[in-house]
């Protein structure tokens, strides 16, 4: 079960990279494979070292140590050849309002060199898959989020690239919109042979990838397919809401030798078979039990899992501190 | 899976040919964006429009004795010529702030082409902004008492495009080192007042407080702006003393510096800036 797709280059290979800014390390030693043709998710929550990685990857900003080769180019010294080989949606938009969307291409594939000859069919069909060929001439800034984001991934593929960058591609955008540009990107590998790296914070948004890394505080903590991964766990989760937290996390070690924890305000633990063990944490555990949830394994716990914290958390936690905005380098 | 129904194009090795495409689309963009701009064509050509019928006329009568007869306004054209260019030219360069943030600079510079190539772009697209504004300027040369001379009108063109290329480029270095969009246009009126003022567009560079010389003197705007009024007072009929009071020409120490010296110093001047602009922008972004 290892990705779909396999040829004998990889579309990226990342060794030992880190990435220090001043005292902090973003980035701290991440080994990384991207099989051709695969789609590859970089999960994590933000301030986790995805966008720094990803910028790495796209030439944007240089390793402190360790190396990475993008469809077979390396990024520190074959920055060009890089450049031409990918494409680039990133989480801000950079599209021009005051131009058409067909201009906001036309100037893409000129910057790229597009082979004029075939470029002007290759923008309507770039523009027909993410359907947006009937809104061409009008003016970007009239557009939507959700439109400029698809003009975004339209214009990411104009110049055929080999490997398409997605940093949190649907991030701001209603769960409608993200839903939609899913469909695009499954789409999108249906008809080319591309390999995509996108990097998320929504865990139902892994779901489409091929396989995924979870990346938490610089380094990747787990590495596979959604279903793997989901698999490894084997329990479900749950999660009960008492009259004395303390308490109930007590009762559960000493009665049924279970490690419970705090999560998003309520009483976590795994366990097999969960909705059979339910009548047993009512006859036995001896603290109040205001309400139960039970859940089948889902990303969040692969997470949980390996984190030791849920992803919503983790936000929190970043938010305190993303080293990207202690750089100096949240926009721009 | 159906197969890929779209065509893969290939995109060349990078090369000149590559690099002036990307050149000449970034100044295609400026122009694109200036004829859907009409707002800010028209407002950036009262300034000087106030300043050749409102100072221009307002100050002649005043001034008349000292001119040696030539009608005040007549001395202004030139200056006011340069100050169009000068401002948008300057907003031109400066623009690049905008770009960056909203995002379209990194669109430019995540392309396999050189910072070169863009920033060059981008100073033919203001170069030529300004130009075309200015023409609405050099229209107005019969009302001020300067002759419809073609060979003028041509030379005038060429020493604004020049001298655009050259302030287009200042503003991209500011736009380099300015983050906030808040403050680039109080920078622009910060940098571009004074250069206005120290160049010689506004009063003749003739019997000058010395400290006045020397800070005219290493303005690079006064290089720029003493051809243009050269290439006028040379139409006009006037008198070898009024010409002595209002286009004394440049002069360090007793050398006269010739006009065509004049201009190579715009030329160094503007590619000095641009490449200082590459530089700043590949190490900040």
């Amino acid at each position: 079960m290892d990705g779909s797709v396999h040829s004998a280059e990889a579309a990226i290979e990342v060794r030992g990279l880190v990435k220090s800014f001043k005292s902090v390390e973003a980035v701290r030693g991440i080994d990384l494979t991207v099989h051709a043709g695969e789609t590859f998710g970089f999960l994590g929550p933000n301030g986790a070292g995805k966008s720094t990685t990803i910028k790495i990857l796209c030439t944007l900003a240089d390793a402190t140590a360790g190396s990475a080769k993008v469809a077979g180019y390396d990024v520190a010294t074959e920055r060009d050849a890089v450049r031409r080989s990918i494409g680039l949606v990133f989480q801000e938009p950079t599209l021009d309002g005051y131009l058409t969307a067909d201009q906001n291409l036309r100037f893409h594939g000129e910057l790229y060199g597009v082979d004029r000859a075939t470029a002007a069919s290759r923008r309507k069909e770039v523009l027909d898959m993410v359907g947006l060929y009937e809104r061409k001439d009008d003016l970007v800034q009239t557009f939507s989020g959700g439109m400029r984001r698809r003009l975004e991934i339209a214009r990411g593929l104009l110049h055929s690239p080999r490997v398409l960058f997605l940093d949190e591609p649907t991030i701001g955008l209603d769960p409608q919109t993200r839903a939609s540009i899913w469909q695009y990107l499954n789409e999108l590998r249906k008809r080319e042979e591309i390999t995509v790296f996108v990097t998320t914070h929504y865990m139902d948004e892994a779901e489409n990838c091929d396989r995924i890394a979870i990346i938490d505080q610089g380094k990747i903590v787990g590495l596979d397919t959604p279903a793997a991964l989901k698999a490894g766990i084997g329990k479900d989760r749950v999660q009960i809401a008492t009259g004395d937290d303390a308490a109930a996390i007590a009762a559960l070690k000493e009665k049924f030798a279970l490690e419970g924890r705090m999560v998003e305000g309520l009483v976590t633990f795994a366990v097999q078979e969960g909705a059979a063990f339910v009548p047993q944490l009512f006859e036995k555990l001896g603290v109040p039990i205001r309400s139960v949830t039970v859940t089948q394994p889902s990303l969040d716990d692969v997470f949980l899992s390996f984190t030791g914290t849920s992803l919503r958390d983790a936000e929190a936690k970043g938010s305190k501190f993303n080293p990207m905005l202690a750089a100096g380098r949240s926009r721009g | 899976m159906s197969q890929a129904s779209i065509a893969h194009v290939a995109i060349p090795k990078g090369g000149f040919a590559h690099e002036l495409r990307a050149t000449r689309v970034v100044w295609e963009r400026e122009m694109i964006r200036f004829w859907r701009d009409k707002a800010r064509v028209v407002s950036s050509l009262i300034q000087p429009l106030l300043f050749l019928f409102v100072m221009g006329g307002g100050l002649s009568s005043l001034v008349r004795a000292g001119t040696g007869g030539v009608d005040f306004k007549t001395f202004l054209f030139p200056g006011v010529l340069a100050m169009s260019v000068l401002f948008t030219a300057a907003f031109s360069g400066i623009s690049m702030v905008w770009d960056r943030e909203f995002g379209f600079l990194r669109e430019m510079l995540v392309a396999p082409i050189s910072t070169t190539a863009i920033l060059t772009g981008k100073c033919l697209g203001g170069a030529t902004v300004s130009t075309i504004q200015s023409v609405v300027v050099l229209a107005l040369a019969g009302p001020v008492g300067v002759p419809y001379d073609p060979l003028m009108l041509l030379e005038l063109l060429a020493l604004l495009f020049i001298m655009a290329f050259m302030i287009t480029a200042l503003g991209l270095v500011l736009a380099s080192r300015v983050k906030q969009v808040q403050s680039a246009m109080p920078l622009v009126q910060l940098i571009i007042t004074p250069l206005m003022f120290l160049s010689g567009a506004l009063f003749p560079l003739s019997n000058l407080p010395g400290w006045l010389t020397v800070v005219t003197h290493i303005n690079p705007m006064t290089y720029a702006v003493e051809p243009v009024r050269s290439v006028v007072f040379d139409r006009l009929s006037i008198s070898s003393q009024a010409r002595a009071i209002l286009d004394p020409g440049i002069y360090w120490g007793s050398y006269q510096v010739p006009v065509a010296m004049q201009i190579g110093l715009v030329i160094v001047s503007a590619v000095v800036l641009l490449f200082a602009a590459v530089k700043l922008f590949n190490r900040t972004e």
